[in-house]
């Protein structure tokens, strides 16, 4: 075989795995492979508008998660209710409102700053109803922070000794459930990850392993898309 | 180029290829230094976004026109070997002239070699202990800036995965944005809330360990209004290539502007901050131990 020949096999082959790593980055960071859920957007006056709702539960339960004790995340679909997918679609320069129902028990921020609602309109959210610029950072059961928009909201828990407390996800309104509603708007296309800040994984060490460092428990992403 | 026949005598000893070396070598790095050092030398980052930055910088043009000529020597002896001793097409291989020990070359290899390392060694250690040069020095500093006294402190803080700045001139004020006055020295501690992170602000110059418990001091002097990338340089954990954010180097009163700003963001999440540590509040301190672990196994 001429060297010549040798040369670009050995080129090509460098290109090849060259793609592949690549591939196998970008598939892993970016959570290419995971399904996301194009959130329906509504076009009020010219302005794209989102409703934008989940809930965060205790336990994932076996029809959702081969971990059914985990804490989780879940989206509702439009066509097939509560799922556990924690990518998102959303449209650039929307209005997104957003209503959280949290079904799961305080577990307190390692860090209290982080209780203070930012990066959403007015800097305030609702709980049950009622108007917040802050929650108690030891009644944190979670947070939805988007820190590449800036966005920090945390939601607080259901009391210990409520009744009717959800078992398994998809937990019915008629379980004891707190709700945080708010509004924030997306900005230029762009691949924003979400997480929650809450020590919340039960059992796992400083209660941040297990659902905190596995993908589509509770972190996901924003798929920001023109 | 003609083939010699296979019974052809060896090649003659008789050039010098020792001299054609060190010539080839000289007339290379005698052009190529230089034009590294003049062209390449200030590309190389972190830059000019402070003065432990420049430095750095500095530090690294004169590394890098110190390894060219060592990088020449390298390329010229590699490619006079290619050109000159290769084996050609249909040669038959033939053992090449003896090797002889030669005592000058090898005092001139032991003699330059150790200028070079210890030329570096004392270089570097000059640029640390000048002003740290930007690096995390653990809770008892011994490379103190002129000023330190009346530094400017910001506390970074760790967490997985995301850093916050607190403010102790400005009541422990906690932010998520790092902003900076200009021309202004700093003084970062650096502490984590859970594992160990890094906390590297690049055109500062700057990288520091955040290690939980620990007070990681570090000094930068700031320059001119910029915008600063900051990236956790520690494998912490799922999130950690997304453990980033901007910072900004502002003029005074555009610092005071954001500072009230950040302030009054942070009035409504005081209160419960200053609770004591066993509430599960977070006063300014120089480490922290949070508590509310709850769940944890």
């Amino acid at each position: 075989m001429r060297v010549g020949v040798k040369l670009v096999l050995v080129a090509v082959a460098v290109a090849a795995v060259g793609i592949l790593v690549g591939f196998y980055v970008s598939h892993l960071t970016t959570l290419a492979g995971s399904p996301s859920y194009s959130v329906p957007v509504q076009n009020v006056n010219g302005h794209p508008v989102v409703n934008l709702e989940f809930q965060t539960v205790a336990a994932i339960g076996p029809k959702l998660s081969q971990n059914p004790d985990w804490v989780s995340y879940l989206v509702k679909t439009k066509s097939n209710g509560w799922q556990r997918m924690t990518v998102w679609d959303l449209p650039a320069n929307a209005t997104v409102h957003v209503t959280w129902l949290n079904f799961d028990g305080a577990s307190g921020l390692r860090n209290p700053y982080l209780a203070r609602p930012q990066g959403i309109v007015g800097n305030q959210v609702l709980v049950d109803g009622k108007p917040a610029t802050s929650i108690d950072p030891n009644d944190a059961s979670h947070t939805f922070a988007v820190p590449g928009l800036g966005i920090i909201v945390a939601a607080p828990g259901v009391a210990d000794d409520a009744k009717n407390q959800c078992g398994y996800a998809p937990c019915p309104m008629t379980n004891a459930h707190r709700t945080v509603t708010f509004t924030f708007h997306t900005t230029s296309p762009g691949h924003y990850r979400w997480q929650c800040f809450v020590p919340c994984a039960a059992g796992w060490i400083f209660g941040f392993g297990g659902p905190m460092q596995t993908i589509g428990y509770m972190d996901g992403f924003l798929n920001v898309k023109a | 180029m003609a083939s010699r026949p296979a019974s052809a005598p060896p090649p003659s000893d008789s050039t010098n290829d020792g001299l054609r070396v060190v010539v080839a070598w000289l007339v290379l790095s005698a052009i190529a230094t230089p034009l590294v050092a003049i062209y390449v030398g200030p590309l190389i980052p972190p830059g000019n976004g402070s003065v432990q930055a420049q430095g750095q910088t500095f530090s690294n043009q004169v590394m890098t026109s110190i390894i060219t000529p060592v990088l020449c020597l390298m390329l010229v002896f590699f490619a006079y070997g290619l050109v000159r001793f290769h084996v050609r097409r249909n040669e038959a291989v033939l053992d090449g002239p003896p090797l002889r020990n030669d005592s000058t070359i090898q005092l001139l290899w032991v003699v330059i070699t150790s200028v070079i390392v210890l030329f570096l060694a004392g270089f570097g250690t000059y640029e640390l202990l000048k002003d740290g040069a930007g690096g995390g020095q653990g809770p008892n500093p011994i490379a103190l800036p002129a000023g330190h006294k009346t530094a400017f402190p910001v506390q970074v803080i760790g967490q997985q995965w995301e850093f916050t700045y607190r403010y102790p001139t400005y009541g422990g004020m906690e932010s998520n944005q790092l902003v900076l006055p200009e021309n202004r020295l700093i003084v970062f501690h650096v502490t984590s809330l859970d594992v160990v992170h890094s906390f590297w602000a690049y055109e500062l110059g700057v990288k520091a360990d955040a290690n939980p418990g620990v007070d990681n001091v570090a000094y930068v002097q700031t320059k001119g209004p910029s915008v600063i990338h900051v990236r956790c340089a520690e494998l912490c954990g799922l999130w950690h290539g997304y453990m980033f954010n901007n910072g900004r180097v502002v003029s005074p009163a555009a610092f005071k502007h954001w500072a009230v700003g950040a302030l009054a963001i942070y009035q409504s999440v005081k209160g419960f901050v200053n609770r004591p540590p066993d509430k599960g509040g977070a006063p300014f301190s120089l480490t922290y131990f949070p508590q509310p672990w709850r769940r944890a196994g």
